[in-house]
């Protein structure tokens, strides 16, 4: 069985139910909407600082409905069977599963592509007159074209969460609570927390479209030095994904389906 | 072929299958026979790779399922005719089955038309009636033409048509060469489907055997003898080596002596030689249900290895009764079949 026989099984999977169609769908909508709202409601002062990176603001909706994508593919099978008849066709569990999180990264990374280049582009359409929306640094650049590496990784993240958790609700819950709660909430912890949370995945992730710019996500979110640069930081995001996607599929080939 | 050699499945404090060997044939259709919970599932889920045996191993033409290349291509199971996604049509799930195994996508429409499903293919298979998902199942087992195929419990719930359905088709891939596995409780059902058995009973072979011959040593072995002098009886039977138990007067009649392990045909001449009148001598069938719940669903210490021989007293309760010595006791003869018909 080739990779590409089994990468066409999945995206056969994927697309032939509705739900990862609702997804996209909504991600779109929540991302590229809310920017078109924005510029269409920000005042002309505001606008003088509506700058490239900032049409990117609302990319947390997005990749946190590609990540819901990514743990709904993986957890309907365990619900449905459909896993274990997967697991009958494709008995190299492994390979199955890396199919499955290879169509999912590249459905998600498309789709934050889109939103991204979407939303500048709306943006620019709308307020192009008065706000300073073209490319001045390599930065902008990153922002608006590097938002759907970070969909991609965080698709992959849910996907070796839904893996390992196999049952919609507690996997849905984490993958949204991690990244807006436990990752905020660590700074509660006194003098360490600051310093576990530069470490952690979604933080680093976040860096890499934060840095060198308030301009996205909540200002002041991330701390203050982190390790790594914004390519150092996708990174690290990444490899933190690389090693729980490993540990999802080791698992999910020693124990029974 | 499939062979299991020692195959053994613990979950936890579970032992759900127990160093259960045996091996099934092309050509015939062989029944997987076990009471529920006895491990046919558990069983069927390791020939198929699905769960990872505690010891002993499984193999299919001499591979293990996991070794398979495009393992459609070799073996169609269904095991659950719900696993399929509920909002997925029924041609996309086989399609994605099909594509996964690089079968020709115009086998989807093949095996569609061969269980009948066409008209709906393209509605969204949880709206399916259970006959239907049962085919879809069936469908999807077949579109590889694999050589063996495993079902498990196919018939359940199923409506009388949709059982003759599946029964035939059965027997029409044993017909084509394909070994045929195929799990059910119900020891009626078996003995129209298959033509060997593979019986378990806690997880434990009971026994390996022809149907024929199974149902033969689950219901022929026990005969009601009654005369005037049931005393005399009683010794003589006894002293020819069979053992015999009382049956007090009951509906089914006056009182009379069961001898286990016999026909009429040795009774009868043991009556006879000592010159005693009979007023009544016939062969009991025991249901075969109530066979194969003695057989499989006893204790560890009332099952002795072979088919025969761990039962009740006549016209007692179906469970066996502690204190009776294991392999002395016969099957139920409170069954009506044959009763009071001298053969
Ligand atoms: N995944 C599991 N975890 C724990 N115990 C299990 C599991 N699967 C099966 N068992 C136990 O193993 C035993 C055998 O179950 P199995 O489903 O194989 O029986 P079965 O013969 O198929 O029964 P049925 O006729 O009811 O389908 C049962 O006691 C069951 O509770
Ligand atoms: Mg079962």
């Amino acid at each position: 069985m080739t990779a590409l026989t089994l990468v066409k099984v999945e995206r056969i999977k994927l697309f032939s139910t509705r739900s990862p169609w609702w997804c996209i769908a909504a991600a779109m909508v929540l991302t590229v909407g809310f920017v078109a709202l924005a510029a269409g409601l920000i005042t002309d002062t505001d606008a003088q600082e509506f700058t490239a990176p900032q049409t990117q603001g609302p990319y947390r909706f997005g990749f946190m409905i590609m990540m819901i994508m990514a743990v709904l593919a993986v957890t309907t099978e365990y619900r449905f069977g459909t896993i274990r008849a997967t697991f009958l066709a494709v008995p190299n569990r492994t390979s199955a599963l890396l199919a499955k999180a290879a169509v999912i990264a590249l459905v998600a990374a498309a789709v934050g592509e889109v939103a991204g280049v979407a939303s500048w582009g709306l943006a620019k359409a709308i307020r192009g007159s008065e706000a300073p929306l073209d490319f001045y640094t390599a930065r902008d650049y990153r922002v608006v074209f590097g938002v759907g590496l970070y969909y991609l990784v965080a698709a992959v993240f849910a996907v070796a969460i839904g893996v390992l958790i196999r049952q919609s609700a507690g996997a849905i819950a984490l993958v949204l609570l991690w990244p807006l709660l436990v990752e905020n909430l660590i700074l509660i912890i006194p003098r360490v927390g600051d310093d576990i949370q530069k470490w952690l995945p979604f933080t680093a992730g976040n860096n890499f479209l934060a840095a060198g710019t308030d301009h996205v996500g909540n200002a002041g979110d991330g701390p203050g030095d982190m390790p790594f640069g914004p390519w150092g930081s996708l990174v690290y995001f990444a490899v933190i994904t690389a090693a729980l996607l490993a540990l999802a599929l080791v698992t999910a080939k020693r124990r029974d389906a | 072929m499939i062979e299991a050699r020692g195959l053994t499945k613990r979950y936890g404090r579970t032992l759900a299958v127990n160093d259960l060997s045996f091996t099934v044939q092309p050509g015939r259709v062989t029944g997987f026979l076990g009471p529920n919970g006895a491990g046919k599932s558990t069983t069927m889920r390791m020939i198929l790779g699905l769960d990872r045996p505690t010891a002993g191993d499984v193999r299919i033409d001499g591979k293990r399922y996991a070794d398979l290349k495009e393992p459609l291509r070799h073996v169609g199971a269904l095991l659950d005719a719900r696993w399929v996604h509920p909002n997925r049509s029924a041609r996309a799930h086989l399609r994605w089955l099909a594509v996964s195994n690089r079968l020709p996508e115009k086998r989807v429409g093949e095996v569609l038309e061969l269980v009948g499903l066409t008209q709906v293919a393209g509605r969204r298979a949880g709206g399916y009636s259970l006959g239907m998902s049962q085919r879809l199942g069936i469908a999807g087992a077949l579109l590889g033409d694999p050589g063996v195929l495993l079902f498990d419990e196919p018939v359940n719930g199923l409506d009388p048509e949709g059982i003759l359905w599946i029964r035939q088709f059965m027997h029409r891939l044993a017909a084509e060469g394909r070994t045929v596995f195929v799990s059910s409780h119900l020891l009626s059902e078996m003995a129209l489907t298959a033509q060997d058995l593979v019986v378990i009973g806690r997880g434990r072979l009971i026994s390996q055997t022809s149907t024929s011959a199974f149902i033969e040593a689950a219901s022929g072995s026990t005969v009601r003898v009654r005369g005037p002098e049931l005393g005399r009886l009683r010794e003589v039977i006894v002293a020819g080596g069979l053992a015999a138990d009382d049956a007090p007067a009951s509906d089914e009649g006056p009182a009379a002596l069961v001898v286990h392990g016999a026909t009429t045909d040795a009774v009868g001449e043991l009556a006879g030689r000592a010159g005693l009148v009979l007023h009544e001598l016939a062969a009991q069938r025991g249901s075969l249900e109530q066979a194969f719940i003695q057989m499989t669903g006893g204790d560890v210490e009332y099952r002795t290895g072979t088919p025969v021989g761990v039962a009740a007293p006549a016209g007692g309760p179906v469970m066996a009764v502690p204190g009776q010595p294991a392999g002395a006791g016969i099957l139920s003869g409170a069954a009506p079949a044959g009763k009071g018909e001298p053969r």
